[in-house]
């Protein structure tokens, strides 16, 4: 059993039909790259299985259960995490509070009021800055982070809601290419729990670090399948040739 | 998600601020100014009625109940981003309760008239957040804005047309509040009570706003949709928040009636909502001494300008009021404590790491 399914999505705006029955299947433990020129729709299915957009038509099941129509936080609390793709980290809270509020999502109301669950969230927040190299900062306030480091924070705060599905909208928008090779080293180990699902125009990035990939154009799906496969296929190289 | 697209909120400044060079210093040298300045002004309060002479001890005591007021619309506004701008309600539905309670069932005691103080504006504000705050999407800052205004408006108007309570004269000669067989009557005893229940909800409001319960309501207030997608329940949240200030408007509220020892329809209605904005503007929201300290010089100064400037003197504090907003839009606490201080932070405290350290 997949534990994402996304089947006959179509979604429509007013006369613009962005997505076109495109379909999606992501299994546990799996890397998955959603690619296709701009406008394919891609940003728009990644929000509708986020719950961002609701679909005009088609289903999204995640973990055997039918999410069509649950809000984003129904949605967070079944296991599904969310980096946004403009970045949108708390500037005023420092790094670490940051995380915290990531964390202590699913403590009671009641532990967060006599705060109960942050001594034991201290050394899991500490964690995720070692590992997202962000451990110096700690205390300072996120908007003084440059834009990379940014993009890492949201990555980290994502997956501090331990989810068991990360959908990540254009994560190295905007970065170097050393930053790109250090987000691509920092998502590696989150596959032990963890699947992805990836919108991203940097290729290369994509090959590296995806197992499987679907190709989207004008709102369908023009191929799915493992890497090696898509590159091989005759149909994906003529879209990205058509637009180079 | 589209009816958060108006957002009006404080966070803006914040990025810029946080970004200045001057700031970056502030992050650097950690100085504690907060708890030195929440000493000195309660030294202050504390000896004020020994050297003020008692009319301005009464004056004072009004503007105590105000303090206690804002610190309601700044747990709402600065420390969650929700706009009530119709704070009055629960403050004025409160005063209007207990002055029935004592002119119609001859109840007075302290120990009855402020718990059902508090109760009414904790009823009023959840059944109000019911109807703008707990829809199943996210309600806009403007859409709650209007629907507080609107429910101060129609409360004014409604206390002003029923005879049962008085109408545009409101209900006069209330009674006085009374522990055991004492009269509380307006003067230094009256003072010091209201300066400790002051002073118990402003410790409890800063427990709770440092709290990781603060912590989300950070969240809330930098952006709502972002935390959404951490799984926290918004609306929840936004609704118990939004109570616990009905509840202190309330408290409140039932002083106000007491002290002044009548009610009318304006304790109701937007005039007094607006002017607790102002206080808490003025002072710096998003701290709850701001709050405090907003109140106190907004009310010193209008009693000291109406007293020397007859004529001019509302036009004399609208501009100060705008020169504040223009250049410190921060509030006056802000000429004080840095930013770093002034938004906290919410990690546990060394006992708590060393707990839960194995």
């Amino acid at each position: 059993m997949p534990l994402l399914e996304a089947a006959g999505v179509s979604k429509v705006f007013g006369k613009l039909t962005a997505l076109d029955g495109a379909a999606l299947t992501v299994g546990e433990r799996e890397f998955h790259g959603l690619i296709g020129p701009n406008g394919s729709g891609k940003s728009t299915l990644m929000k509708c299985l986020a719950g961002a957009l609701v679909p005009t038509q088609g289903k999204v099941t995640f973990i055997n259960t039918d999410v069509t129509s649950l809000t984003p936080p129904e949605r967070a609390r079944a296991g599904m995490s969310l980096k946004f793709q403009i970045t949108a980290v708390l500037p005023a809270l420092t790094l670490y509070d940051n995380i915290l509020l990531a964390l202590q999502a699913r403590s009671s109301l009641l532990d967060l009021a006599f705060s109960r669950s942050r001594g034991r969230l201290h050394e899991e927040v500490m964690k995720m800055l070692v590992q997202f190299r962000l451990a110096d900062r700690a205390f300072d306030a996120a908007a003084t982070l440059s834009h990379g480091q940014q993009q890492w924070l949201e990555i980290a705060m994502a997956l501090a809601c331990r989810p068991r599905l990360l959908l990540l909208d254009e994560p190295t928008g905007g970065m170097s290419l050393e930053e790109r090779r250090v987000t691509g080293e920092l998502l590696q180990p989150i596959k032990q729990h963890c699947s992805l699902v990836i919108v991203e125009h940097d290729l290369d990035f994509i090959r590296d670090i995806c197992d499987r990939l679907t190709v989207l154009d004008q709102g369908k799906v023009l191929a799915s399948g493992t890497v090696a496969e898509i590159q091989a296929n005759r149909s994906v190289q003529e879209i990205y040739l058509r637009r180079a | 998600m589209s009816s958060t697209g108006t957002r009006i909120q404080p966070p803006p400044r914040v990025i810029q601020a946080a970004r200045s060079p001057v700031m970056a210093s502030a992050f650097a040298g950690r100085k504690k100014v907060l708890p030195i300045l929440e000493l000195a002004l309660l030294i202050a309060a504390s000896i004020a009625p020994l050297v003020l002479r008692d009319y301005i001890t009464v004056y004072a005591t009004r503007v105590l109940i105000l303090c206690l007021f804002a610190l309601s619309f700044d747990l709402v506004w600065g420390y969650a981003g929700i706009l009530s701008l119709g704070q009055s309600l629960f403050f004025g539905m409160a005063g209007y309760g207990v002055a029935l309670l004592s002119r119609d069932f001859g109840v007075g005691s302290i120990f009855a008239v402020l718990p059902a103080g508090a109760l009414i504006g904790f009823v009023a504000a959840l059944l109000l957040a019911g109807f703008l705050l707990l829809g199943r999407h996210p309600s806009s800052v403007v859409f709650v804005s209007l629907g507080t205004m609107t429910g101060a408006y129609a409360a004014d108007r409604l206390a002003r047309g029923s005879h049962y309570l008085g109408g545009q004269n409101g209900i006069p000669s209330i009674q006085p509040m009374t522990i055991g067989s004492h009269e509380l009557s307006e003067g230094p005893g009256f003072y010091y009570l209201v300066l400790a229940i002051l002073v118990l909800i402003y410790l409890l409001s800063r427990f709770l706003s440092r709290s990781q319960f603060g912590l989300a309501l950070a969240g809330l207030r930098e952006n709502e949709q972002r935390i959404a997608f951490f799984g926290y329940k918004v609306q929840h949240l936004k609704a118990i928040i939004f109570a616990i200030s009905g509840a202190i408007a309330g408290t409140s509220g039932s002083l106000y009636a007491f002290h002044e020892g009548f009610v009318w329809p304006n304790m109701l209605g937007v005039v007094m909502s607006t002017q607790v904005v102002l206080y808490v503007l003025f002072g710096g929201s998003g701290t709850l001494i701001g709050a405090v300290v907003g109140t106190a010089i907004v009310e010193g100064i209008s009693f000291w300008l109406s007293d020397n400037y007859r004529d001019i003197w509302p036009i004399i504090l609208g501009v100060l009021l705008l020169l504040v907003i223009l250049f410190r839009p921060l509030g006056l606490i802000s000429l004080v404590l840095g930013e770093r201080e002034r938004v906290g932070h919410f990690g546990p405290s060394l006992k708590e790491k060393r707990n839960a350290a194995p």
